[in-house]
């Protein structure tokens, strides 16, 4: 009986030291929603990574199959439909939309963990080419595009 | 002895529980290996709570079924968290209850490279009897399970147990090497050395169009091989145990993972039959749900 206190006990500080260590760790993300910092977390994608071109662009299936992954995988952070969400930014940002497939994929590789995005290099390859077309498919949201093109018209 | 039926029901209860309380879940893409690791971690947030059995063959004694139910937290993106419970029954004596064990898995590196490191770290307080057989060091052999319950249930384990994790991943195969090192703080026992190898790979690497539940990338299949290495005085295959085990993974639609794994003994010294299957289902957004509970804005 000693044992299942002591095991009780180390459970809920483990509980309360993961989740306090977890805050510290997302506050950030918050502050950095809408940031350009997040983004330019792709710019960050080597030369030759981002010079890789999506060898599914031409497959009819693969936009499905990376909407099916995407539902399973990165709508919780990222929004349902990619618009953003309490963890991830928007993925429909004009920085995410005009960037090249090779970044994005580089970046679903990767991962930005210290951020808070795991390394997504445990789905196949192919399985992250067809979230890349799934991600271009949505196009920049309309409200980001005239933020986006606002901006550009300032001097 | 007579307290384990009182915990084991409570411990499941609780296992069937707290899927139900938080329904939020994510399908998982999880490997098959039991014993081995691979690089990838917890997502940050995310619970994933798992039971697993290992039913073993008993030369000199009573054959057994061990179990154990796991509790894995991704606190970070680099650092995932782990408590155990340990149980076993073995056959014409008793079920016991045999301890917990809390793992912590880090990764150094931010991005991804051709192998990944993961540390391992473990603190373990078992007693003798216990029979999970997750991971094999030292000179561990067949014949030191042989006692009665009673027998084993006098020895204490306090041991820290490091490993370094190398993974890789290469065209839809994982490849994972790990090395272990346990120390055990009760008595004047010497360090201890084990290692496990594991490689596997998805049946098909693109994914359907639609969600299913028999399509051939919800299918992982590997091996894996695992021993002791001898101790700090005797560093050498002398006297230890080895296993072999083909390894499969269904990573199921509705949120469950199912593995089993059989392994063989590749020696004298080792049980001739481990017959292992576990369950598992992660939930998305735990820490979050639990820190809205206590007053927090996650």
């Amino acid at each position: 009986m000693k044992d299942c206190f002591a095991a009780l006990f180390v459970m809920v500080g483990l509980l309360g030291v993961s989740l306090a260590f977890g805050e510290q760790d997302k506050m950030p993300r918050y502050k950095y929603q809408n940031d350009a910092l997040v983004y330019a977390e792709i710019a960050k994608a080597p030369e030759k990574a981002r010079a890789k071109p999506n060898p599914l662009e031409k497959d009819r299936d693969a936009i499905p199959g990376g909407q099916n992954l995407f539902e399973q995988h990165c709508s919780e952070c990222h929004g349902e439909i990619g618009e953003g969400g309490k963890k991830g930014p928007s993925l429909r940002a004009p920085q995410v939309q005009n960037a090249l497939p090779g970044a994005i994929f580089w970046i679903l590789t990767n991962g930005v963990v210290r951020r808070g995005m795991p390394v997504w290099s445990k789905l196949p390859e192919p399985q992250r080419w067809q979230l890349v077309s799934y991600i271009k498919s949505l196009g920049v949201a309309p409200d980001r595009a005239e933020n986006s093109s606002s901006t550009a018209a300032k001097p | 002895m007579t307290s384990f039926p009182r915990f084991g029901f409570l411990g499941c209860f609780i296992l069937l529980l707290v899927p139900i309380c938080f329904p939020l879940t994510t399908r998982a893409q999880e490997n098959p290996y039991i014993v081995a690791y691979d690089h990838y971690l917890e997502e940050p947030g995310n619970l994933e709570i798992e039971y697993f059995s290992t039913f073993g063959t008993q030369r000199g004694g009573n054959d057994f079924h061990a179990f154990w139910a796991e509790f894995e937290y991704g606190a970070t993106a680099w650092w995932t968290t782990e408590f155990y419970f340990d149980g076993q029954t073995t056959f014409s004596d008793s079920t016991v209850f045999t301890g917990f064990r809390w793992e912590n898995r880090f990764r150094p590196l931010k991005q991804e490279h051709f192998i990944n490191p993961v540390i391992y770290i473990e603190y373990e307080n078992t007693n003798g009897a216990d029979k999970i057989l997750k991971e094999v060091e030292g000179h561990d052999v067949e014949s030191d399970y042989a006692d009665s319950n009673a027998l084993l249930r006098k020895e204490h384990n306090h041991e820290f147990e490091f490993k370094l994790l190398l993974s890789s991943t290469h065209k839809g195969w994982n490849f994972v090497e790990n090395t272990i090192a346990t120390k055990n703080l009760s008595g004047g026992n010497p360090w201890e050395f084990g290692y496990a190898l594991g490689a596997s790979r998805p049946l098909a690497l693109k994914a359907s169009a639609k969600r299913c539940s028999f399509c051939r990338e919800n299918f992982i299949a590997g091996a894996e091989l695992y021993g002791g290495l001898g101790d700090r005085y005797s560093f050498s295959l002398h006297n230890t145990s080895h296993y072999f085990a083909p390894v499969v993974a269904w990573n199921l639609p509705s949120d469950w993972t199912l593995r089993l794994s059989a392994g063989f003994g590749l020696n004298d010294q080792s049980h001739r039959f481990l017959l292992r299957w576990g369950v598992s289902r992660e939930i998305t957004g735990f820490g979050s749900i639990v820190s809205r509970l206590f007053g927090g804005h996650r």
